[in-house]
């Protein structure tokens, strides 16, 4: 009667620790999980203009993850070009060029080929980014185009390669 | 004196034309109209098609041209290709053409859905320098429709309802091809 008392003991206590260690993973995961369900963290088009004219030591990392031409074209100034990352091979040059920087480096993302709704690009480009620990990432907010939301509005443009 | 006065008149306004048109660009184009007055000549280009066939801007003169610059992974890029197809099919023997240009990085995602969407119209492989010469393609899908004349008629920026381009084709194949000329 002891011994089995004894072990219905232990059997709480063993499922007690159980459930203590479930909570743990779960209030630590939960905040990832919140924060990938969220979508992308956002910036407007004229937060980061205004960041762009700020110090250089708090200019973001930008890339276009959208067409070639459209880079070449117009692009946002200092930014780099890593191809369309609905595709394979932008993917992996996306993963190829921030693989070796510090998990916090803020970084944004920008395509601008089609209306936000239909962008096949960012959305890829900012789970990869998330898969690798970045967390200080920001997708711009480009509601139409570039052409309309960057370009028509005045905002600082580079051209060619 | 007086007989001079049409002689400056004349000059005016062709100084006035010429400031008029160098300075305004494709992409600020109106929306459609049939004045053709209001609408800039389609750049003169040659293009090559997927097959390696040149293809000329100035060859279509006389006919209607719908000029697509699209992507394959661009989703509102492929809703509208299978109307295109339609278009070129319905509208083909009456001198219309569409024109594809992708600007896809590469031909290779391009020859692929070429033969998936079973596209029957040719499609070239666009660059920078080319989206230029029409104004600038910094979004995608950008179409232009051209008239028998050579003018562009219209410039639709992003996904376009199938009947839009439908009313344009007919309205402009409606016009004889010397009219506006």
């Amino acid at each position: 009667m002891f011994k089995s008392t004894d072990m219905t003991n232990g059997h709480i206590c063993s499922f007690r620790a159980k459930k203590l260690g479930f909570l743990l993973i779960l209030g630590i995961a939960m905040p990832a999980l919140l924060h990938a369900a969220s979508g992308p963290q956002l910036i407007q088009p004229a937060e980061l203009a205004k960041l762009l004219q700020g110090p250089e030591s708090h200019r973001p990392l930008i890339i276009q993850v959208g067409f070639r031409s459209l880079y070449e074209q117009a692009h946002i100034p200092n930014s780099e070009y890593v191809g369309a990352t609905s595709q394979a091979d932008g993917l992996k040059e996306l993963h190829k060029r921030v693989q070796a920087l510090p998990r916090e480096r803020f970084i944004v993302l920008y395509c601008g080929c089609c209306p936000w709704s239909h962008c096949p690009n960012v959305q890829p480009a900012y789970r990869e980014l998330q898969a690798m620990g970045f967390r200080n990432v920001r997708v711009l907010y480009i509601a139409n185009n570039f052409g309309a939301d960057w370009v028509d509005k005045g905002y600082p443009v580079s051209k060619g390669n | 004196m007086n007989s001079k006065i049409p002689l400056v008149i004349g000059a005016a306004l062709v100084v006035a034309a010429s400031l008029y048109f160098g300075t305004r660009n494709i992409a600020d184009l109106p929306s459609f109209g049939l004045n053709s007055g209001q609408h800039l000549p389609a750049p003169q280009v040659t293009v090559t098609d997927l097959n390696g066939q040149p293809l000329s801007m100035a060859s279509y003169r006389g006919d209607v041209v719908l000029v697509d610059f699209w992507a394959t992974w661009c989703d509102p890029c492929r809703q509208e290709i299978p109307h295109f197809v339609e278009l070129q099919n319905k509208y083909r023997g009456q001198g219309f053409h569409v024109l594809g240009i992708s600007m896809d990085d590469g031909p290779r995602p391009v020859r692929e859905f070429y033969e998936t969407y079973k596209m029957n119209y040719p499609v070239a492989m666009g660059d920078a320098k080319l989206a230029e010469r029409f104004g600038g393609v910094l979004g995608l899908p950008v179409s232009f429709l051209i008239g028998r004349d050579g003018r562009i008629y219209a410039r639709h920026v992003g996904e376009t309802d199938a009947s839009v381009f439908e009313k344009e084709v007919q309205q402009l194949l409606a016009r004889p091809p010397a009219s506006g000329l």
